[in-house]
C-alpha cells in the first residue's frame, strides 16, 4: 500500500470522517488519518477545522507522527492563535528530550509558529538550545533566532539573543558558524547601520577558517557575509583573497559565483600595478568559462553574471569568446543571453569569427533570438570599424532573404550604421527601397523614412515614396508620424521645387489633424522656419549629427558598480538593484564597491562641497570674467607664493613616482606630453567625467578637458569657475559646450587660460580648485598644474645679466642625473632657453634660463657628457634667482630626463619650486 | 532567502508545497501554475517575477520543481539547492515521477524539513541524511544515544557526505574517466577549436573513514616533482605524458585549499557514487578521428559527395558506435551512396545522410562516396554547406589524462592501500564534433 492514496479520497464529508479517524484509538489509524489531512492541505483543501484533533495527536512517542502534526501546525496555527497554545507544553517538554535530533525539532518548528503567545514561551528553550552542548541543536537554534526575529524583532534584542548569536561565530563546529553568520546577515539587512555582524579582522579570520570546513552552503553564507567587509587597506585585502581564490574550483557553482563576488569587489583595493592584481584577473577567467559547461539554469544566471563582469573588467575574458558561441541544443534564454556577451566581447581581433557565427544564427527558427543576432551584427558593424563593410553585405544577403521580420531588423541596423558612417554605404538604398512595402514595425518603418528623408538628394522618387506613407499617417505610431515630418522638410529643404506641396501636406497633418502635442509642436517650429528664415531653417534641420557611440545598452556606471556587490544574487539576475524588485526593509540598504582610500586622493582631490568654498567659487556668474581685478605679477609675493608646501609634496612623492613610471615605456615625441588625468570620476559626479591635462601653446595657456557622459540622460548648461589660486589662473572665455552632451557621448574642449586673476597661495603650489557647473548639480575637483605651462617665451636673458647672476650664487648641492643628448632644442620649444654652452673635461655644459608667468627667472646648468647619447650622467647644480623681489634663493635643480620620460622635468620642476626654500635636495625626495 | 518550495506535476497540480516565509502566501503556487506552467508561449527564463515574487524552477521529466522567494536571494544557490533536491529524492526513490512523488509525501516533507531551515539549505547530503531519515519512518527513536550524537556530529560535521562504521567485505573502488571531446575543423584540416571536457566519475566501496589521494598527470604536478631534481632526461619523457587543464572543479569532499596549495586532491569519499572532479583541456588533444570531405557540384542539379574517415590511435584499440552525419541541401530529390565499410542511408526528415560503422580499430581509414540529384530550384541563395558532424566512443581519454595514482589510507581499520581493489576505465566519446566541408 501506497501513501499516493490519501490523494485521491475526494468526497464529500471527508472533514467528518477525517475527523473520525483522528480520534481513533489505534495509533497506525491516526497517522493514517493525519497523512490524509496533509494530504489535503498540500492541494490546497482547508482543513483548519480539524485543527484541535490534529493537535491531540501531538502527544505521542511516534516521531513521524509528530513530524506531521508539527507541519500541521506550522500551517494553520496563525489562523487558530488561542489552539495552538495547546501545542506548547508539548514543544517545551520536547526541547528538554535527551535525543538531540527531537530537541531540534522542536525549537526549529516552534520558530515557524507565528503566533506571539508562543513565542514568548520560544525564549527560554531557545536560550537554552543555543547554548547545547550538541552542535545540531545549536545551528537550528542559530537559524531560530532569524525566525524570532522575523516575528518579533524586538524581543530578540531585549532577550539578548543577538549576542549568543554573536558568540557563535566562534562556535568550534563549522556549521553552527555558517547559520549564525546567515542569521545575523539577515537581520542586519534589517538594521543597515548597526555594526550587528561587527566585521573585525579577528571575526574575519574565523570565517575564513570555517569556510574551508563547513558544508557547501555554509561557504555561500560566508562568502556572501565576506562581500560586505571593507578591508582596511590592500594588504588585507591580498591575504582574504588568497584564502578566497581555492573556492574557484568548487563544483557548486554558487560556491565559485560568491567566490568571484568577493574577489571582484575586493580588486578594486588592489594596486593594479602589482603582480597579484594581475594573477588573480588570470585567476577568475578558467572558473566563470568552467560554469557554462553545468546545467542551463546555473549557466544563465552565470551568464547574466558575466555580462556585469565583462562590462566592469573586459580584460577578464576578453581571450574567451569562443565559449560564447550558441550551442543548437542550448536553451532560448542561454542563446539570447550569449549573444549579449559576443557582441560586447566582440573585437578587431576575433571579428571574422564572431560574424561567421552571427550569420548562421540569423538563419535559426527562435525569431526573437534571429531579431537579436540581425541586430548583432549592426552593432560590430559599428564597434569594429574594419568590419563595417563586411557586417554591410552581411545584412543585404539577409535581406534578400525576404523574411519578413529579418528584413525588418536589419533596416534598423542599417539607419545606425548610416549614422556612424555618414555617405559610404548609400549604394545600398536602392536595395533597402524594394522592402518599403514589407515594413509593418513602427521601428523599422521609421527607419527607413529616416533613410529616405536624410538621402533625399540621392533618391529620385524619394517625394514619392514618403508621400506613400503619408496617406496613412494618422495610422501611424508617434514615432514614424515625427520622423515622417522631419523626413519630408529635410527633402523640401533639399529640393524645394517639386515637393512644396507634400510639405504643405504633412505640416497641415501635424498641426492641424493631429492631437498629439509633440507632433503639433515639431509641425509648428517647422513651420515657422520654413516660413521666415529658410536658409537657419537649413542649419537645423539639415545640421551635422552627432555621431553615435560605439557600445550602447550598457548599464550605468553606478548602477553597475552596486550590481558587481550583488553577483550570483537575483540582483544580478534581473540587472536592477535590489529595491526594485523587494519589498520592505530588506535591500533598502544600497551597496557600494570600496574605494581605494590610500591612493586615489592625490592625482584628483574631489574637493568636499564646503558652504564657504561653495560661497568662494560659485557667485554663479559663470560667463567670462571681466572685471577681475589685474593684479601685477609684481605685487604677488614670491615669498608668500614659496612658503611652505613641502609637508604636501611627501605625500605626492609617490603619485609623482608612479605616474613617472607609467610612462617611462612610451617614446615620446615632443618633449613635454602633458600627462592626462581622470579629474573628476563618474562615480563622484552623477556620470560626468572630466578627464584633461594642462598645456601651452602659441603662448597661451590652455586647459584641455574631455567630458564624458556616463549617465543616462543627457547633459546640458554647462559652466566652469576656478577657486583663487597661487598664479592668478582664470579661463578667459566660458567653457565651450554649446550642445547637450548626450549618454555616452565624448567631448573635447580646450579652455584659454590667462594668470590675471585674484591670487591665493595654494597648497601644494600649483594646485587648482575648479567647480563645473551643469543641468544637474555643481562639482568640484582639483588638479595639479604641471609649472612648465607658466613657461614664458621671452624667458630668454641677456648672456651677460646670465653670467652675473650665476656668479652671485654658491653652488651648494650636487645631484646626479641622467639626461638624453639633444634635448636643447626641445628645451626651447618649451621656453627653456639655452644661453650658453661650453665644454669643460669632454663634457657639454648647457646654461639655460627661464622665466614664469609672473616673472621669477630660473637658470640652470646641464652638463652633458658625449658619445653616450641616451644616457648622459650630469651634475646640475642649480640656483634661482627671484630677481623681482631681490631675494636669491638657492637650491639644487635636477633636470631629470630619464630616456623617453619627459614628464620628469615637468614633476620635478614643479616640485622643486615648493622644496626650494628649505633647501632640501631633491634625491631625498624622489 | 527561499520563501517556499513547490512541486508540481505537468498539469500544474501541486504534488508538494513547503511554505518557510510569512510573506509567501498560498496565492503564490497558483500565480506559478497561471503565469508558467500554464502560459501560452513557451518559457523564456529559469526565473520569472510575478508581482514582486520572484520564482526558479527546474524541470526534471514533466515535473516542476519550483521555489519562491520575495528577497534578493543568492540565485545560484537556489538552483544548485534545486539540483540537489532531485539528487537527494533520486537517491530515495530513484526516478522523479508524478506517482513516487506521491508514494513519497511524507518523506519529502520531512526531508524538506531537514535541509532547508527557515529557507536557508542545511545538510543535504543524501549518504547522510539517510542515516536518520528513510523511507520506512524514523529510525532515530530506536538509536542509542551514541548513535544519535554520531548521527548529529555526522550531519553538522567537517564529513557530511560520509557516516561512520561503513563496512565492506571486499574494499573496492572504480574510477572512470569520461570525457567528451569537442572539434571545429575547416574543409582544409585546420583545427578551429577543439576542447575536451571531461569527467572523474569514482564508485567506492571502502570501509570506515578512509583518506585517499588522486593522482593524475597533471603538468603542473609533474613539473613541480622535476623541479625537485629528476634529470632533464625524465622532463623531456614524461613532460609529454603530462597535460595542461585548463580549470578543474571538484567535488565538496576534496580539499580545496591543499589543490590550491599543493595542487594535490585529497579527500574523504562519500559512500556509493560521485563525480570526483570536472576538468577542461584545450592543448595537445588527441582527435580520435579525421573527417575529409571533399563536394563537387555538378551542374545545377547533382552533387558529388566524397568523405574519408581516418581513424587515428593506437591499432590494438577499438571505436565504437561511430556515426556519420552528411548534410545534404533541402532540395534532394534522390541519393546514392556507396561505403567501404558500415551502413549508410539517406534520411530525408533529417535533409542528411547517416553512415553507421559499429567498430573500427585505430590507423584504419574508410569512406564513403554519395551521388545527390537535386530538383532545379529558382532560389537565388546558395545552400550554406552544414558541417559533417560525427559520433564515435573510444577506449581512452582524448585530453591524454592518465591516472596516475589512488592510494587509499584507513588508519583505524586494518585494510592497507594493496588489499584495495581498484578498477579504471577510460570513456572517450564525441560532444560536439564537427568538419566544415
Amino acid at each position: 500500500m501506497t501513501d499516493s492514496k490519501y490523494f485521491t479520497t475526494n468526497k464529500k464529508g471527508e472533514i467528518f470522517e477525517l475527523k473520525a479517524e483522528l480520534n481513533n484509538e489505534k495509533k497506525e489509524k491516526r497517522k493514517e488519518a493525519v497523512k490524509k489531512v496533509i494530504a489535503a492541505m498540500t492541494v490546497g483543501k482547508d482543513v483548519s477545522s480539524l485543527f484541535p484533533d490534529v493537535v491531540n495527536c501531538m502527544q505521542t512517542d511516534n516521531l513521524e507522527l509528530k513530524k506531521l502534526v508539527y507541519l500541521y501546525l506550522m500551517n494553520y496555527a496563525k489562523s487558530q492563535p488561542d489552539m495552538a497554545i495547546m501545542a506548547v507544553n508539548s514543544f517545551v517538554k520536547d526541547c528538554e528530550d535527551p535525543n538531540p535530533l527531537i530537541r531540534a525539532l522542536a525549537v526549529r518548528t516552534m520558530g515557524c509558529i507565528r503566533v506571539d503567545k508562543i513565542t514568548e514561551y520560544l525564549c527560554e528553550p531557545l536560550r537554552k538550545c543555543l547554548k547545547d552542548e550538541d552542535p545540531y541543536v545549536r545551528k537550528t537554534a542559530a537559524v531560530c533566532v532569524a525566525k524570532l526575529h522575523d516575528i518579533n524583532a524586538q524581543m530578540v534584542e531585549d532577550q539578548g539573543f543577538l549576542d549568543s548569536l554573536r558568540d557563535l561565530i566562534a562556535d568550534s563546529n563549522p556549521m553552527v558558524v555558517a547559520n549564525a553568520v546567515a542569521a545575523l546577515s539577515e537581520i542586519s539587512e534589517s538594521h543597515p547601520n548597526s555594526n550587528l555582524l561587527d566585521l573585525n579582522p579577528q571575526n574575519i579570520n574565523k570565517l575564513l577558517t570555517a569556510l574551508n570546513e563547513c558544508t557547501e552552503w555554509g561557504q555561500i553564507f560566508i562568502l556572501d557575509c565576506l562581500s560586505n567587509y571593507n578591508p582596511k587597506d590592500e594588504r588585507e585585502a591580498q591575504s582574504i583573497c588568497e584564502r578566497v581564490t581555492p573556492r574557484l574550483s568548487h563544483a557548486n557553482s554558487a560556491v565559485v559565483l560568491s567566490a568571484v563576488k568577493v574577489l571582484m569587489k575586493f580588486l578594486e583595493l588592489l594596486p593594479k600595478e602589482s603582480d597579484y592584481y594581475n594573477t588573480l584577473l588570470k585567476k577568475l577567467s578558467p572558473p566563470l568559462v568552467t560554469l557554462l559547461s553545468g546545467e542551463p539554469e546555473v549557466q544563465y544566471v552565470a551568464l547574466r553574471n558575466i555580462n556585469l563582469i565583462v562590462q566592469k573588467r573586459p580584460e577578464i575574458l576578453k581571450q574567451e569568446i569562443k565559449v560564447f558561441f550558441v550551442k543548437y541544443n542550448d536553451p532560448i534564454y542561454v542563446k539570447l543571453e550569449k549573444l549579449d556577451i559576443m557582441i560586447r566581447l566582440a573585437s578587431q581581433a576575433n571579428i571574422a569569427q564572431v560574424l561567421a557565427e552571427l550569420k548562421e544564427y540569423a538563419t535559426e527558427v527562435d525569431v526573437d533570438f534571429v531579431r537579436k543576432a540581425v541586430r548583432a551584427i549592426g552593432r560590430c558593424a559599428i564597434k569594429v570599424e574594419q568590419s563595417a563593410e563586411r557586417c554591410v553585405s552581411t545584412l543585404l544577403d539577409l535581406i534578400q532573404t525576404k523574411v519578413n521580420y529579418v528584413v525588418q531588423e536589419a533596416i534598423v541596423v542599417i539607419r545606425d550604421i548610416f549614422r556612424k558612417y555618414p555617405n559610404k554605404y548609400e549604394s545600398i538604398i536602392a536595395t533597402l527601397c524594394e522592402n518599403l512595402d514589407s515594413l509593418d514595425e513602427p521601428d523599422a518603418r521609421a527607419a527607413m523614412i529616416w533613410i529616405v528623408g536624410e538621402y533625399a538628394e540621392r533618391i529620385d522618387n524619394a517625394d514619392e515614396l514618403l508621400e506613400s506613407f503619408l496617406e496613412g499617417f494618422h495610422d501611424e505610431s508617434t514615432q514614424v508620424q515625427l520622423t515622417l515630418l522631419t523626413a519630408i522638410v529635410k527633402l523640401f529643404l533639399k529640393k524645394p521645387s517639386e515637393t512644396q506641396e507634400l510639405v504643405q501636406q504633412v505640416l497641415s497633418l501635424a498641426t492641424q489633424d493631429s492631437d498629439n502635442p509633440d507632433l503639433r509642436d515639431r509641425g509648428y517650429i517647422y513651420w515657422r522656419l520654413l516660413s521666415t528664415d529658410p536658409v537657419t531653417a537649413k542649419e537645423v534641420v539639415l545640421s551635422e549629427k552627432p555621431l553615435i557611440s560605439e557600445e550602447t545598452d550598457l548599464i550605468e556606471p553606478t548602477l553597475l558598480d552596486e550590481l558587481i556587490c550583488h553577483i550570483g544574487s537575483l540582483a544580478s539576475v534581473y540587472h536592477k538593484p535590489p529595491n526594485a524588485f523587494v519589498e520592505g526593509s530588506h535591500g533598502i540598504h544600497r551597496k557600494h564597491l570600496p574605494i581605494q582610500h590610500s591612493r586615489s586622493g592625490a592625482t584628483t582631490s574631489v574637493i568636499p562641497s564646503q558652504g564657504d568654498l561653495l560661497g568662494d567659487l560659485l557667485n554663479l556668474d559663470l560667463g567670462p570674467p571681466v572685471n577681475v581685478p589685474q593684479v601685477s605679477s609684481m605685487q604677488m609675493g614670491a615669498v608668500d607664493l614659496l612658503g611652505g608646501g613641502l609637508d604636501s609634496l611627501v605625500g605626492d612623492k609617490i603619485l609623482l613616482i608612479t605616474t613617472c613610471s607609467t610612462l617611462q615605456s612610451a617614446e615620446l615625441v615632443l618633449f613635454f606630453m602633458y600627462l592626462i588625468v581622470v579629474w573628476l570620476p563618474a562615480v563622484k559626479a552623477k556620470g560626468l567625467e572630466i578627464c584633461g591635462t594642462f598645456s601651452r601653446r602659441q603662448g597661451h595657456m590652455y586647459m584641455d578637458m574631455t567630458f564624458t557622459n556616463k549617465a543616462l540622460q543627457h547633459m546640458s548648461d554647462f559652466a566652469i569657475q576656478f577657486n583663487k589660486n597661487s598664479f592668478g589662473m582664470i579661463p578667459t572665455s566660458p567653457l565651450p559646450i554649446h550642445t547637450p552632451l548626450m549618454p555616452s557621448q565624448t567631448i573635447e574642449v580646450s579652455l584659454p587660460l590667462n594668470t590675471i586673476g585674484p591670487v591665493m597661495k595654494m597648497d601644494p603650489l600649483n594646485n587648482l580648485q575648479v567647480a563645473v557647473k551643469n543641468n544637474i548639480d555643481v562639482f568640484y575637483f582639483s588638479g595639479l598644474i604641471p609649472l612648465n605651462i607658466f613657461f614664458v617665451e621671452d624667458g630668454k636673458m641677456e648672456r651677460q645679466v646670465f653670467l652675473a647672476t650665476w656668479k652671485d650664487i654658491p653652488t651648494r648641492m650636487n645631484c646626479s642625473t641622467r639626461l638624453r643628448n639633444t634635448v636643447s632644442g626641445k628645451l626651447q620649444s618649451n621656453n627653456i632657453y639655452t644661453i650658453a654652452k661650453r665644454n669643460v673635461e669632454g663634457q657639454d655644459m648647457l646654461y639655460q634660463s627661464l622665466k614664469l608667468t609672473n616673472g621669477i627667472w630660473i637658470l640652470a646648468e646641464l652638463r652633458i657628457q658625449p658619445g653616450n647619447p641616451n644616457y648622459t650622467v650630469r651634475e646640475l647644480p642649480q640656483r634661482l634667482s627671484l630677481s623681482n623681489r631681490g631675494i636669491s634663493c638657492f637650491l639644487t635643480f635636477p633636470f631629470a630626463l630619464d630616456q623617453g620620460s619627459p614628464t620628469f622635468l615637468n614633476l620635478r620642476a614643479t616640485s622643486w619650486v615648493l622644496s626650494h626654500t628649505t633647501g632640501t635636495p631633491f634625491d631625498t625626495l624622489f | 532567502m527561499i520563501g517556499g518550495l513547490f512541486i508540481y506535476n505537468h498539469k500544474g497540480e501541486v504534488l508538494i508545497s513547503r511554505v518557510y516565509r510569512d510573506d509567501i502566501g498560498r496565492n503564490a503556487v497558483d500565480a506559478f501554475r497561471v503565469n508558467v506552467i500554464h502560459a501560452r508561449q513557451q518559457v523564456r527564463s529559469p526565473v520569472t517575477n510575478i508581482a514582486r515574487t520572484s520564482f526558479f524552477h527546474v524541470k526534471r521529466s514533466n515535473i516542476w520543481l519550483a521555489a519562491v522567494t520575495k528577497q534578493n536571494v543568492n540565485a545560484a544557490m537556489v538552483f544548485e539547492f534545486l539540483y540537489k533536491m532531485c539528487d537527494v529524492m533520486t537517491a530515495y526513490f530513484s526516478k522523479i515521477s508524478e506517482e513516487n512523488i506521491k508514494n513519497n509525501f511524507v518523506l519529502i516533507y520531512e526531508l524538506l524539513d531537514e535541509i532547508l531551515d527557515f529557507g536557508y539549505p542545511q545538510n543535504s547530503e543524501s549518504g547522510a541524511l539517510k542515516t536518520f531519515i528513510t523511507q520506512q519512518g524514523i529510525k532515530s527513536q530506536h538509536h542509542s544515544k551514541d548513535e544519535q550524537s554520531q548521527i548529529t556530529s555526522q550531519v553538522t560535521g567537517q564529513i557530511g557526505w560520509r557516516r561512520e562504521g561503513i563496512k565492506y567485505r571486499r574494499n573496492e573502488l572504480f574510477l572512470d574517466v569520461l570525457e567528451s571531446v569537442n572539434l571545429l575543423m575547416s574543409p582544409q584540416g585546420q583545427v578551429l577549436s577543439a576542447h575536451v571536457s571531461g569527467r572523474v566519475v569514482m564508485k567506492s566501496y571502502l570501509s570506515g573513514m578512509p583518506e585517499c589521494k588522486f593522482g593524475m598527470n597533471d603538468k603542473i604536478v609533474i613539473d613541480k616533482q622535476q623541479g625537485k631534481g629528476a634529470t632533464s632526461d625524465d622532463s623531456a619523457k614524461s613532460g609529454k605524458q603530462s597535460i595542461a587543464i585548463d580549470d578543474c572543479t571538484f567535488h565538496q569532499c576534496v580539499r580545496l585549499s591543499k589543490f590550491d596549495s599543493e595542487r594535490s586532491i585529497s579527500f574523504i569519499p562519500p559512500d556509493g557514487d560521485y563525480e570526483l572532479m570536472r576538468y577542461r583541456t584545450t592543448k595537445d588533444i588527441i582527435l580520435p578521428f579525421r573527417v575529409i570531405p571533399l563536394v563537387r557540384e555538378v551542374g545545377r542539379t547533382k552533387l558529388e559527395v566524397k568523405v574519408v574517415i581516418k581513424s587515428n590511435f593506437k591499432a590494438s584499440l577499438l571505436a565504437q558506435k561511430i556515426e556519420v552525419r552528411i548534410p545534404t541541401p533541402l532540395n534532394t530529390s534522390g541519393v546514392q551512396v556507396i561505403c567501404m565499410k558500415g551502413k549508410a542511408k539517406y534520411k530525408a526528415s533529417d535533409n542528411a545522410i547517416v553512415w553507421k560503422i559499429k567498430r573500427m580499430a585505430g590507423m584504419k581509414e574508410s569512406q564513403i562516396s554519395a551521388e545527390i540529384e537535386l530538383l532545379p530550384t529558382n532560389e537565388k541563395k546558395k545552400w550554406t554547406r552544414p558541417p559533417i558532424s560525427m559520433n564515435f566512443e573510444v577506449p581512452f581519454a582524448p585530453s591524454g589524462l592518465k591516472v596516475r595514482y589512488l592510494k587509499v589510507f584507513e588508519s583505524k581499520l586494518n585494510y592497507s592501500d594493496h588489499d584495495v581493489i581498484k578498477w579504471v576505465r577510460y570513456i572517450g566519446r564525441s560532444g560536439i564534433y564537427e568538419t566544415r566541408c
